[in-house]
């Protein structure tokens, strides 16, 4: 090791290569053939494809309805529950939280698979509920990442700023839609991001469940099979926008601390 | 009153969350072949077959090296890219935790498929060499690594380094004797994070993998297409194994994680 002179900073050399090789340059690729055909020829076509056809801006629709019911149902379902375990008194609340996210590390098709079973034992013939299902599906996927941001936000809430507004004469649904909602906003914004994005391309869950209706990410999925590229990279891009989109918005408001997928760990 | 609601509610999402995983692990250890079918007895013929079933045996073990692998260079490639970026400069700093992000916020289907058409399409790199899945899954999880060990640097004394080379000490010995060993937790968090991420995925598998090489995700989506029914149940048998094991996992990173807080105090 001696004789081996570097400073500290060039460390980064190794891996900013890696970023830019398989990172961005994928990246770059993917907007070059979006915008190219078969032959390397520079084309709108793909575009066109995309919004001037009925049925792909039907799965577009499709994949928004249902993220974005998956996203409120799991804000619902998580947000009492983040809030009962971050802000009472249960001793060892620390395992109960465990207890909540502990599925985020069981793989999801054997999750899915086992939903389903239980689905199909309620339902008889499941794929008589798709959009249902689905739901049910892709909330049972991502609670455990809606409850962990959530629940980080309102355990780091300053108990002297709700004591300090019931003093000063609010009653509890006041101080909770003045004082605790708001500052839970960044939480909030974290969770609806980690649910909302996948929901619209985990294809899985739908294909697992019985539901045939395409979604953004079974587009990719059947270009991929078809090896048209073109076609599928205009579908990525157009799934890229979207999510820088979100990001920008949600950049500003959301909580670094909680957006990690395996914090707890 | 309220508290008995607080109960209440966390019991029900707890039902809904384990109900689907327990009744399939009590299946699990029986002859029938579907959930809510005829048991007529008790069996291990389901854990015994996912070890006799050369197909089952290749998947699990194969799922297994592909996630330890690659989270051990992704653990490598962004530890060393953590402690470089760190030191640099502001605009190679920003530029490298912007690409680090990238993996993070975006779809992993959209993450897949430009490194399937870079490196498959473009590249011509045969799926067989199993290099665009290795690189896939590295792409996948290193950002995480990366993530996990920033905030240790961040807490990291940072005199303790300059004083190792006054000592006498180069840069190489610095680093490993003296920076390394203080970001020793968020290495191995973040390895276990990367080992979990790379266990949970489809997309990237799907878009990468050699045609006859299956993960769980992908061998499990495959089998709820098809109807062979010895597998679809001894799927069952390692949705359960697998439970137990995040759970001892999870119990023993927790009993190491408040050892290492008492003998802190």
């Amino acid at each position: 090791m001696k004789g081996l002179r570097f400073s500290r900073s060039q460390l980064c050399i190794p891996y900013a290569v890696f970023l830019i090789l398989f990172v961005i340059a994928p990246l770059v690729v993917i907007v070059y053939y979006a915008f190219t055909n078969g032959e390397g020829q520079f084309t709108f076509d793909n575009f066109i494809n995309f919004f001037a056809s009925t049925n792909t801006l039907g799965t577009l629709l499709y994949s928004f309805s249902l993220a974005i019911v998956t996203t409120l149902v799991c804000l619902v379902i998580a947000y009492p529950t983040a809030y009962i375990l971050a802000r009472s008194n249960i001793r060892k609340k620390y395992v109960l939280l465990l207890l909540f996210i502990l599925p985020m590390w069981i793989n999801f098709t054997l999750r899915i698979t086992a939903l389903k079973e239980i689905l199909s034992l309620f339902e008889g013939n499941i794929s008589s509920y798709p959009f249902l299902n689905s739901v049910i599906g892709m909330t049972y996927d991502f609670l455990p990442f809606m409850i962990l941001p959530l629940y980080t936000s309102l355990q780091k809430l300053d108990n002297s700023l709700l004591e300090a507004a019931s003093d000063l004469g609010a009653n509890k649904l006041t101080v909770f839609l003045r004082v605790t909602l708001p500052l839970s906003v960044p939480g909030i914004i974290s969770g609806v991001t980690m649910v909302l994005l996948p929901s619209m391309t985990n294809y899985v869950v739908l294909d697992m469940l019985y539901n045939s209706t395409y979604i953004m990410g079974s587009l990719i999925g059947s270009y991929f099979s078809s090896y048209d590229w073109n076609n599928g990279s205009m579908i990525s891009l157009i799934l890229l926008i979207i999510i820088f989109i979100v990001t920008l918005v949600t950049n500003r408001f959301s909580d670094k601390d909680a957006n990690n997928r395996g914090a707890i760990l | 009153m309220k508290k008995a609601f607080n109960i209440i509610w966390l019991a029900l999402i707890l039902i809904f969350i384990y109900v689907p995983i327990l009744i399939l692990a009590v299946y699990s250890f029986t002859d029938a072949s579907m959930v809510g079918g005829n048991i007529s007895s008790f069996s291990f013929e389901n854990y015994l077959n996912l070890f006799k079933n050369e197909e089952l045996r290749n998947m699990i073990f194969g799922t297994l090296v592909l996630a330890f692998v690659c989270a051990a260079i992704s653990t490598v490639l962004a530890t060393v890219g953590a402690i470089g970026t760190f030191y640099s400069k502001k605009l190679p700093k920003t530029l490298i935790n912007t690409a680090n992000q990238v993996p993070v916020v975006n779809a992993d289907i959209v993450t897949g498929f430009s490194i399937c058409i870079l490196l498959i399409v473009i590249m011509r790199v045969g799926k067989d060499t199993f290099i665009p899945l290795g690189i896939g899954h590295v792409v996948l999880t290193a950002p995480f690594v990366y993530l996990s060990i920033l905030p240790k640097l961040k807490q990291m004394d940072n005199s303790l380094y300059e004083a190792a080379l006054d000592l006498g000490a180069t840069p190489a010995q610095a680093l490993f004797k003296v920076v390394i060993p203080q970001l020793i937790p968020g290495i191995l968090s973040g390895f276990m994070l990367a080992v979990t991420l790379s266990l949970d995925d489809y997309f990237i598998t799907t878009y990468t993998k050699p045609s006859t090489f299956d993960t769980i995700s992908t061998y499990v989506v495959n089998a709820t297409k098809g109807s062979q029914t010895e597998s679809k149940t001894a799927l069952w048998a390692l949705s359960t194994l697998i439970f137990l094991v995040v759970i001892a996992v999870v119990i023993v990173m927790n009993v190491l994680a408040s050892k290492r807080g008492k003998e802190k105090k």
